[in-house]
């Protein structure tokens, strides 16, 4: 049962260690990982359908909504799952969370003391088609201090989490927007040293997927490991 | 042959993930699409409960960790249509619990056909910090002469075999386990590259 899966690809991911990364010091494991064989659970993954998802998971404009609209510049963000062969991978549950437009999170840890929209929750959850592609409306979140650093400020990002079809595929990753400035300066961004890579975690701009009068528009594909291509031979 | 597409990196969880990965356990609205039990009451097999802490290299107590687990059934077979009450998939926080313990109910896992080796739960490691996520195993104490043959344990260098068993707790109720997670410096758990 080996090497079905194509292997996680190192140059194009960031180290545990991160030294700029502050939170990684001691959190990063200095021994070096043990390769194994992947077996009958490494291959498969929990079976998420259509009806793990609520009718407004994929819009979170609506589903965290009391009184009015979330404030913030509306966005939808499209795309799709791909693996590494360039093959759609249908079927597969996206779950999202982000700050709201002033760059707070709802959660209860979050102390930065930018205001809370009590119409907006930041959570949800799409499932691609059988193109692989997704579709999720929401507000673009806000940058925010995090004191990693002397006035350190995370870039606008959406997290995205992914199960893909196995266990040996699943990816908790950041979706950024094109020209941040702050991403230059960000070390979660750079941790990743490959420029190509890390290129992947910004979204394109584009006018055709924006919605006339509603909101602007961003395409985010997303490559996850994948079925080897070609046996692979070791 | 490699594969022609660049994965898309790993990036950090961050702290912040329990309104959206795990609603319900953290006392969010929203919904949330697993919790700790892996297997409810109807489900065949030996019920048994893990709990640990996740460490840091200075020895405290990770209030940010989220932690899957994925395993097979009692027959080791992976949940599906003809496995109800098996959901073959756990996930829990680590920052409820006041001693920042993570606590999973399932079924004492089996090994599927054809796969030798030692019952087992495979584990997936998220947290702030941790760019990347991690996989490690959890093994069973009694399994004595299972381990002795596991081919993913012979892989390990053998001082280091122990991380990755669990250990029995005397407590009442279910049949219980400890299992933490070290996260570097000594007595690291063992993290696999899968």
């Amino acid at each position: 049962m080996t090497g079905k899966i194509s292997p996680r690809d190192w140059s194009a991911q960031p180290p545990y260690l991160a030294p700029d990364y502050k939170s990684t010091l001691l959190r990063a494991p200095s021994k070096p990982l043990i390769p194994i064989p992947h077996g009958l659970m490494e291959a498969t993954a929990p079976v998420f359908g259509h009806d793990a998802v609520g009718p407004l998971d994929h819009d979170l404009t609506r589903n965290g909504r009391v009184n009015g609209e979330p404030l913030g510049e509306r966005i939808v963000v499209t795309g799709r799952v791909l693996d590494d062969a360039g093959r759609p991978v249908p079927e597969t549950l996206i779950e999202i969370w982000q700050a709201n437009a002033a760059g707070r999170y709802v959660h209860a840890a979050d102390a930065h003391d930018a205001p809370l929209d009590p119409n907006f929750t930041g959570a949800g959850r799409v499932v691609t088609d059988g193109e692989g592609r997704y579709v999720f409306t929401t507000v673009k979140p806000g940058a925010y201090p995090w004191r990693n650093h002397a006035n350190a400020w995370r870039p606008n990002h959406i997290h995205l989490s992914l199960f893909g079809r196995s266990f040996a595929s699943r990816l908790v990753t950041q979706m950024y927007f094109p020209g941040d400035p702050l991403l230059a300066l960000d070390p979660i961004f750079q941790a990743t040293a490959d420029a190509g890579a890390r290129d992947r975690l910004v979204a394109r701009f584009d006018i055709g997927v924006t919605q006339p009068e509603f909101a602007l528009g961003y395409v985010f594909d997303i490559v996850l490991r994948g079925a080897m291509a070609t046996p692979m031979e070791d | 042959m490699r594969n022609s597409l660049i994965q898309t990196p790993s990036q950090t969880v961050g702290p912040f993930f329990a309104y959206g990965l795990t609603a319900r356990q953290y006392g969010y609205k929203g919904g949330q699409i697993a919790d700790a039990v892996i297997a409810d009451e109807t489900c065949p097999g030996e019920r048994i409960v893990i709990t640990g802490r996740v460490l840091d290299g200075a020895g405290a107590a990770i209030e940010d960790a989220l932690i899957e687990i994925w395993q097979c059934d009692a027959a080791g077979r992976v949940a599906g249509p003809d496995t109800p009450g098996f959901r073959g998939f756990g996930r829990c926080g680590t920052g409820i619990d006041p001693e920042r313990r993570f606590r999973f109910e399932t079924v004492r896992p089996g090994v599927a056909a054809g796969e030798g080796g030692a019952p087992h739960l495979s584990v997936i490691l998220f947290m702030r910090g941790l760019l990347s996520h991690a996989f490690t195993r959890i093994y069973f104490p009694e399994d004595i002469a299972a381990l002795a043959a596991d081919p993913v344990l012979a892989l390990v260098p053998e001082a280091r075999r122990e991380t990755l068993v669990a250990r029995r707790l005397a407590v009442p109720g279910l049949p219980a386990y400890g299992f933490d997670i070290r996260m570097q410096g000594d007595g690291e758990t063992v993290f696999f590259d899968v």
